[in-house]
C-alpha cells in the first residue's frame, strides 16, 4: 500500500522545527507503525539524511515507551493500541499520517518525536510506592486482599506512563495518570498507611511539572492504550480532597523538575 | 551529561485552592449551589402560567424577605465570583500547560457540551447580567416601561420584543449545555464515580438540563406565541 507521512522534524530543542513529508510506496499492512518508520529511516540513511528520531523499547505494547500523534490523534485511530501494535492496515491505501511529538510544557522536547517524559518519573517518586519492611519474603497470603479490589487495583496498573494522556488533554493535564497510579496502590491494603501522603505529594509534584487541570472531558480515557478509565481521576480527588484536609503539615517535598533538553530554562 | 536531573526541595504544598484539584472541587460546590439557585428560580418563573397575581404575589413574597434575600444574593455572588475566578485561573494554567499546539488534533472521548464550556460560560454570564439589568434592576427595558412590583407586566413587555426572547433563548441553550456537562462533572471532582452509577447520572444530567433549558424557555416562547399576555 501507498501512505505519505508528513512528520515533524526538529533537530533539537533550540533548533527550529518543519513537518516534512516522505511519500512512501510499498508498505506492506501487516508492519506496525514503527516497523513502517524503521523502513523509512533505512531508506532516508541509504540518502545519507538524518532518520526520524522516536522511542521504542517492547514493542509489544507493554513498556509504554513509544507514542506520538498520528492525524491528530495519540497512538492512532485503533482504540487500546500503542503505536508499536497499531498495524498499518488500519490506514487507507493512499493516506496522508501526520506525526507529531506530545505537546506539553512539562514533557520537553528532545528530538523529532521524541520528549522527554520525565515529569511522570518524578510525580511517582513523591509518593507512588509503598513502604515495606525489608528481610524474608513476607507469607503470600498473610494479608487478603479480595478478588474485586485486587482486579482495580490491577486495572489501575496497567498505565504504562506513556504519556498519551497527557497529549491528548486539551489541558496538558496528567490527572489520569496520576490518577492511576494513586488508585493503584490506594485501593489496596499495603497502600492504606501513606494513602493520603501519596495523594497529596503526588499532586504536589503534578502541579510542580506544570500540568494543566483536569476538566473530566475524558479526552485521556479516550486514547488511552490501557483504557484506564476516569473512575482513577475522581480516585485522586478523593484521596487529595481527604488527604489535604487531614494531613497535619502542609510541607512536602518535591523534586525541581529539571531537563539536560530544556535549554531554554538554563 | 548534566548530573543535577533532580533535586528535591521542601515547598510548602500547594493549599487546597492552589491545586487545580481543590479549585476543581470549589467550582463543584459552587456551581451545584448556582445549580439549586436555577431550579428554584425556574419552579418561581412557571408561575406566570398560573396567573398575574400569583407571580406578582411570588415577587413581592421574594422582596419581603428583606436582609435574607441579602444573604442569598451574597451567598449567590461568591459562587458566580469563585466559580469564575477558579476558572479563569486553571484556564490561563492550562493555555501554559501547551505552548506548542498540534497541527491535527481530533477529540475521541469529548462531547461537543464537555468542549464549550469555555464558551458557554461567559456567553451565559453576560446574559445573567443583562438578564439583572433587565428584570431585576429596570435599567435596560427596550419599547416599554418597567414598573417596579409588576412582575408579570415586566416579563411579557419584556419577551415581546423579539431580539430580547431570543438573547434569552440562546443563553438558556448554553446554560443547558453548561449543566449537562457540569451537573455529573461536579461529582467527578468531588471524587465520586462508579461504573454503575456514573453512566446513569450522565443521563439525568442531560435529561435535567432539557428540562430546566425547555422550562425556562418556554417563558418567552410563550409570550412570542400570544398565550401569556
Amino acid at each position: 500500500m501507498k501512505l505519505t507521512l508528513t512528520i515533524w522534524r526538529q533537530k533539537g530543542p533550540d533548533s527550529k522545527g518543519k513537518f516534512v513529508s516522505y511519500p512512501m510506496d510499498n508498505v506492506n499492512p501487516e508492519m506496525s507503525m514503527l516497523e513502517c518508520l524503521d523502513v523509512l529511516n533505512e531508506s532516508l540513511a541509504e540518502r545519507g539524511e538524518e532518520p526520524v528520531a522516536f522511542e521504542h523499547d517492547c514493542r509489544e505494547g507493554i513498556c509504554g515507551s513509544c507514542g506520538f500523534m498520528i492525524s491528530g490523534v495519540a497512538h492512532g485511530p485503533q482504540p487500546a493500541t500503542t503505536v508499536c501494535q497499531l498495524t498499518m492496515r488500519h490506514f487507507k491505501d493512499g493516506e496522508e499520517l501526520v506525526l507529531e511529538p506530545w505537546r506539553s510544557r512539562a514533557f520537553p522536547f528532545v528530538k523529532d518525536l521524541v520528549v522527554d517524559r520525565r515529569a511522570f518519573d518524578r510525580i511517582i517518586e513523591s509518593g507512588g510506592y509503598i513502604s515495606v519492611s525489608t528481610g524474608n519474603a513476607p507469607d503470600g497470603n498473610a494479608i487478603p486482599v479480595g478478588k474485586e479490589e485486587s482486579d482495580r487495583a490491577m486495572d489501575a496498573a496497567a498505565c504504562i506512563g506513556c504519556g498519551a494522556c497527557v497529549a491528548a488533554c486539551p489541558n496538558g493535564s496528567a490527572a489520569l495518570f496520576t490518577g492511576a497510579k494513586i488508585a493503584h496502590l490506594g485501593i489496596l491494603p499495603q497502600g492504606q498507611p501513606e494513602r493520603d501522603r501519596r495523594a497529596v505529594r503526588m499532586v504536589a509534584q503534578m502541579h510542580e511539572e506544570g500540568f494543566g487541570s483536569c476538566t473530566n472531558i475524558g479526552e485521556c480515557t479516550g486514547v488511552c492504550p490501557k483504557e484506564i478509565p476516569l473512575e482513577v481521576i475522581a480516585r485522586m480527588n478523593r484521596d487529595y480532597l481527604g488527604g489535604a484536609w487531614r494531613e497535619r503539615k502542609n510541607v512536602v517535598t518535591t523534586i525541581a523538575p529539571v531537563s539536560d533538553w530544556d535549554f531554554a530554562k538554563k | 551529561m548534566s548530573s543535577a536531573v533532580a533535586s528535591p526541595r521542601d515547598n510548602r504544598a500547594p493549599g487546597f485552592w492552589g491545586s487545580t484539584n481543590g479549585k476543581k472541587a470549589v467550582m463543584a460546590v459552587t456551581g451545584c449551589i448556582l445549580f439549586l439557585f436555577i431550579i428554584g428560580h425556574l419552579l418561581g418563573n412557571l408561575q406566570i402560567f398560573e396567573s398575574a397575581a400569583r407571580l406578582n404575589a411570588y415577587g413581592r413574597l421574594l422582596h419581603n424577605l428583606g436582609e435574607l434575600l441579602w444573604i442569598i444574593r451574597g451567598v449567590l455572588l461568591l459562587c458566580v465570583v469563585l466559580h469564575i475566578w477558579a476558572t479563569f485561573q486553571l484556564w490561563s494554567r492550562n493555555r501554559e500547560a501547551r505552548p506548542v499546539g498540534y497541527k491535527v488534533k481530533k477529540s475521541v472521548a469529548s462531547s461537543y457540551a464537555d468542549r464549550t464550556m469555555y464558551w458557554s460560560g461567559p456567553i451565559v454570564l453576560a446574559f445573567v447580567i443583562f438578564h439583572l439589568l433587565e428584570f431585576t434592576a429596570g435599567t435596560i427595558h427596550p419599547e416599554s416601561r418597567f414598573i417596579p412590583g409588576d412582575v408579570y407586566h415586566n416579563v411579557v413587555a419584556g419577551f415581546s420584543v423579539w431580539w430580547v426572547s431570543a438573547w434569552y433563548i440562546f443563553s438558556l441553550i448554553l446554560l443547558g449545555m453548561h449543566l449537562r456537562h457540569g451537573l455529573w462533572s461536579m461529582f467527578q471532582s468531588l471524587g465520586l464515580n462508579h461504573p454503575r452509577h456514573t453512566p446513569v447520572l450522565k443521563q439525568a444530567a442531560l435529561w435535567i438540563a432539557i428540562l430546566i433549558t425547555a422550562g425556562y424557555i418556554s417563558i418567552p416562547v410563550s409570550v412570542l406565541a400570544g398565550w401569556v399576555r
